[in-house]
C-alpha cells in the first residue's frame, strides 16, 4: 500500500475544516423558476425537448409525490425541507449548441480540471499502455460523463464506445435517441411510486447517465460520471440507468463533489441497474459531497435510491461505495435477486466526522433459486457524528437455496460519536442460509500509543488503523479509485483525534 | 553525559502515586536489568520513559542525551532513539506488518530530517534484518500481530528494534508468556543487538531471562523506588531469597 505515506502527508497539509472541493464556479446559468409545480415539471421536460410520453411519465410521478410524505424511519435529524424554496433546474447558460469540448464554457472545464477529472480524451490517453495486438488490454482508460448542476456537459470516448456497441450518453439524449430502451427500462427497477425521494426525482430529474451494453459485449473501458452541484439553492436530481444485456459486463464509477456553502443543498438521485442473463454490473461510488463545517453548518442532504435488478439467470450486480461526504446520507444500494443463481454484493465504507449523519446499508431480496449475496459494511464514526448501518435480507418462499453472508463492522474514534447496526433478516423458506456477523470497536489508546511509540504521529496512526479496517472493501474498488479513496478516508478523519 | 538520566521521578496515575522519587542512570553500551515484584512500578517506569498518556509526572526529570524527554511527544521520543518492546504488543488488523514497518521507519527518518527509504531499499533492509533474526517472510505479510503466537509477537518487537536501530531499548517483561525455546530465540535476537552505542533496560519479574540476556547492572524496585543496585550476581541472590526482604526495606 504505497499510498499510506502519501495519505498521511496529504492529511498533514490540510487544515481542519478545509474541504478540498469547496470552491465555486462563477458562470451564468439558466434556471427554472423557484418552487415545484406542474409548470416546473413541464419546464424541465421542455428544456430537454422531451417527447410527450416522457412529460406524462413525469407528471404522473409529480401527482403521486403530492400524496406522499417524507420517510421518518431513518436515524437522521434535519430541519423540514421547504420544497417550494428550491430551484429544480439549473444549467450553465449555453452560448450555442455544444458539439465539442472546445465549445464548453472554459470555467466549467476548469472546474473539472481542479477536481482532477480529465475531460479531454488526449489527457486521459497519456500514460496508456500502447495497443500492440487486438487483444492487448488498454487499461487506465475511463470514459467520463460530467454532470454540472442539472445537465451533462461532456461525455468522453463516445465514438469509441459506439464501435463496441456500447451506448453511453446523458439520459436526456437517450430519451430522444433511444426511446425504446428508455421506455422499456426506466422505472422498471425503481418505480415512480417507490418512495418520496425517488418519486420526486422521477418528476424533476434533469440529467444523468444512460448506459446500454449489448449482448455478449465486455465494455472496453471503465465508465464514469462525475456529479457537481454548483448553483446555490439548487437541488440535484440525477437519474442513472444502466442495462447490461445478456452475457455482457460493465464497470461504472460515480464521483460527487459540491462547493462549500452555509445552507444545505438537496441531492435526490435515482440509479437503476438491470442485469439480464449471465450479465454483470459493477457499480462503484466515491461520494464526497460537502459535509458541512465543524459546527454542523451547511452540507449536502443526500437522499438517494439505488437499486439493481438481477433480472436474468446467473447475473451479478456488485455495489461498492465509499461515503465520506454529505451532512445527511440516506442511501441503501440494493439488489433484487430475481434470476436463478444470481448474485448480489454490497461493499461499503461509510465515514462520518463532525456533525455528519449517515444512515446507509443495503437490501438483498432473494427471489430466485440458489441466489447468493454478500454484504461487507465498514462504518467509521468520529467527531459528533452518528453512523447507522441498516440492512434487509429476505428470502422469498420460492427462493430455495438462498444464501447470504453479512459482516458489519463499526469503528468509533473518540467518545462523542455513535455507531448503530440495524439488520433485518426474513427467510420464508427453510433452505435459506443467512449468516450475520457484527463487531463494534474503538481505536484504543493502547493501539495509538503503540503506533506513536514507533514514530507515527497521532493522525498518521489513526489513518493507518482506519485504512487497515477498511481494506477488505478498498480491494473491491478499481485501482485508481482505491488510491483516491484511501486518501479521501484520511482527509475525512482530519482532526478526529487529540 | 549519560544516555538516560532519571532524577527523583514522581509519577501519579489518577490519585495514586506509583513512582516515589526514582533515580537511574544508564550509559551507552550498558545493559541494565530492573527487577521487582508485581506492582513495584516497573511497567509504569517503562511507559513513562516512552511517553504513554494518562501518567502524570509530578516531580523530577528524565534527560535523554541531555534533552528533556518529558517535554516530547511519544513519536518524537521514538525518532530520537527511544524504543519500547511491549509486554503485550497490540494487533492492528488489515495493516500488513511490512506496511507498518515502512510507515514507521520513514516517519522516524523524516522527523530526523533524513530522506525516506524508497520501497526497494526498504524491502532489502527489512528482508535482511528478518533473515538475521530468523523471521519468516510470511510473517511480514500478515496483519501486525494478528493471529501471532506469543513468541511471534515478541519476535516482531525485536525485529522492529533491529530495523529502527534505537539507542535506548526498553524491554518490558519480554519473557512473559514465552516457553523456554521461544525465550531463547527472543534472547538471541536481543543479544545480537547489544552494541557499544546502544543501551538496554530489561524489565523482568524473574531471574530466568537474565540467564540469557546477561546484564551489566541489576536494580531492584520496590514500591516505586530503586531499593538496591548491584552487578549481575544480585539477580541470583534475589532468585534465592525472594523479594520479601526488599518489601520490608522500602
Amino acid at each position: 500500500m504505497p499510498a499510506v505515506q502519501e495519505t498521511v502527508e496529504r492529511v498533514r497539509r490540510i487544515d481542519v475544516d478545509q474541504y478540498r472541493y469547496g470552491f465555486e464556479t462563477l458562470i451564468e446559468s439558466d434556471k427554472a423558476p423557484k418552487g415545484l409545480s406542474e409548470d416546473t415539471v413541464a419546464f424541465i421536460s421542455a428544456k430537454k425537448s422531451e417527447p410527450a410520453w416522457m412529460l406524462e411519465w413525469r407528471l404522473e410521478a409529480y401527482r403521486r409525490w403530492l400524496t406522499m410524505t417524507e420517510p421518518k424511519w431513518a436515524r437522521v435529524n434535519y430541519p423540514k425541507i421547504d420544497y417550494q424554496d428550491l430551484y429544480y433546474y439549473s444549467a450553465p447558460k449555453p452560448k450555442k449548441q455544444v458539439t465539442s469540448l472546445d465549445e464548453i464554457d472554459p470555467e466549467i472545464l476548469k472546474t473539472y480540471e481542479k477536481l482532477g477529472i480529465p475531460l479531454r480524451e488526449a489527457e486521459v490517453l497519456e500514460g496508456v499502455v500502447r495497443k500492440d495486438g487486438e487483444d492487448a488490454p488498454v487499461e487506465r482508460r475511463i470514459a467520463v460523463d460530467a454532470v454540472f448542476d442539472s445537465v451533462s456537459v461532456a461525455t468522453t470516448f463516445k465514438e469509441e464506445l459506439k464501435k463496441a456497441g456500447v451506448i453511453f450518453m446523458p439520459i436526456s439524449e437517450a430519451i430522444r435517441e433511444h426511446p425504446e430502451l428508455v421506455k422499456k427500462y426506466l422505472g422498471s427497477v425503481v418505480p415512480t411510486s417507490d418512495n418520496f425521494f425517488a418519486t420526486l426525482n422521477s418528476a424533476v430529474f434533469s440529467d444523468g447517465s444512460f448506459v446500454y451494453v449489448p449482448p455478449g459485449v465486455r465494455c472496453p473501458m471503465e465508465l464514469s460520471t462525475y456529479f457537481r452541484i454548483n448553483e446555490r439553492n439548487t437541488g440535484q436530481f440525477e437519474r442513472t440507468l444502466i442495462i447490461a444485456d445478456k452475457g455482457s459486463y460493465v464497470s461504472y464509477l460515480e464521483g460527487c463533489t459540491a462547493p462549500q456553502r452555509d445552507e444545505n443543498q438537496l441531492h435526490a438521485a435515482v440509479v437503476e441497474l438491470v442485469a439480464l442473463d449471465d450479465a454483470e454490473i459493477k457499480y462503484s461510488t466515491v461520494q464526497n459531497w460537502y459535509p458541512g463545517n465543524s459546527e454542523g453548518l451547511g452540507g449536502i442532504y443526500n437522499f438517494v435510491t439505488k437499486r439493481g435488478d438481477c433480472r436474468g439467470k446467473n447475473s451479478k450486480i456488485s455495489w461498492t461505495q465509499v461515503e465520506t461526504g454529505s451532512a445527511i446520507t440516506w442511501k441503501y444500494p440494493s439488489c433484487i435477486l430475481r434470476g436463478d443463481n444470481s448474485r448480489g454484493e454490497f461493499y461499503s465504507i461509510a465515514i462520518s466526522n463532525g456533525f455528519q449523519q449517515v444512515d446507509s446499508g443495503t437490501k438483498m431480496l432473494h427471489l430466485g433459486k440458489n441466489t447468493t449475496s454478500r454484504i461487507i459494511s465498514k462504518g467509521i464514526a468520529a467527531g459528533r457524528s452518528q453512523n447507522t448501518y441498516r440492512g434487509l435480507v429476505t428470502a422469498h418462499r420460492k427462493a430455495t437455496g438462498a444464501r447470504n453472508f453479512t459482516a458489519c463492522d463499526s469503528l468509533l474514534i473518540g467518545d462523542k460519536c455513535g455507531a448503530h447496526t440495524v439488520p433485518y433478516v426474513e427467510a420464508k423458506n427453510s433452505s435459506a442460509l443467512f449468516e450475520h456477523e457484527a463487531t463494534t470497536s474503538k481505536i484504543s489508546e493502547d493501539v495509538l500509543f503503540y503506533c506513536t511509540q514507533r514514530g507515527l504521529s497521532q493522525e498518521e496512526a489513526v489513518g493507518l488503523v482506519v485504512n487497515g479496517f477498511v481494506k477488505d472493501v478498498l480491494q473491491q474498488l478499481p485501482m485508481e479509485f482505491a488510491v483516491e479513496a484511501q486518501k479521501l478516508i484520511s482527509i475525512s478523519l482530519e482532526g478526529s483525534v487529540g | 553525559m549519560a544516555l538516560l538520566e532519571i532524577k527523583d521521578l514522581h509519577v501519579r496515575v489518577e490519585d495514586n502515586e506509583i513512582l516515589h522519587g526514582l533515580s537511574l542512570t544508564v550509559n551507552e553500551g550498558e545493559v541494565h536489568a530492573i527487577m521487582g515484584p508485581n506492582g513495584s512500578g516497573k511497567s509504569t517506569l517503562s511507559h513513562v520513559i516512552a511517553g504513554k498518556p494518562d501518567y502524570e509526572v509530578t516531580g523530577g526529570q528524565i534527560l535523554f542525551n541531555g534533552e528533556d524527554l518529558l517535554a516530547m511527544q511519544p513519536d518524537e521520543r521514538a525518532a530520537k532513539g527511544v524504543f519500547l518492546a511491549f509486554q503485550y504488543p497490540v494487533e492492528i488488523p488489515g495493516v500488513a506488518t511490512m506496511t507498518f514497518l515502512r510507515t514507521a521507519l520513514n516517519a522516524q527518518r523524516k522527523a530526523r530530517g533524513e530522506s525516506e527509504l524508497l520501497t526497494p531499499a526498504f524491502l532489502k533492509k527489512a528482508y535482511e534484518v528478518a533473515a538475521r533474526l530468523n523471521v519468516p517472510r510470511d510473517m511480514l505479510k500478515r496483519g501486525v500481530n494478528v493471529g501471532f503466537s506469543g513468541g511471534e509477537k515478541k519476535r516482531n518487537e525485536i525485529l522492529q528494534m533491529a530495523l529502527f536501530e534505537p539507542s535506548l531499548c526498553i524491554l518490558d517483561e519480554m519473557d512473559s508468556g514465552l516457553d523456554i525455546d521461544a525465550l531463547r530465540v527472543a534472547a538471541d535476537g536481543v543479544n545480537a543487538l547489544r552494541s557499544p552505542d546502544r543501551a538496554m533496560v530489561v524489565i523482568t519479574h524473574y531471574q530466568r531471562l537474565l540467564n540469557y540476556v546477561v546484564p551489566d547492572f541489576v536494580h531492584v524496585m520496590s514500591k516505586g523506588r530503586v531499593v538496591k543496585s548491584g552487578g549481575k550476581e544480585l539477580a541470583l541472590e534475589l532468585e534465592a531469597s525472594g523479594y520479601t526482604q526488599f518489601e520490608d526495606a522500602a
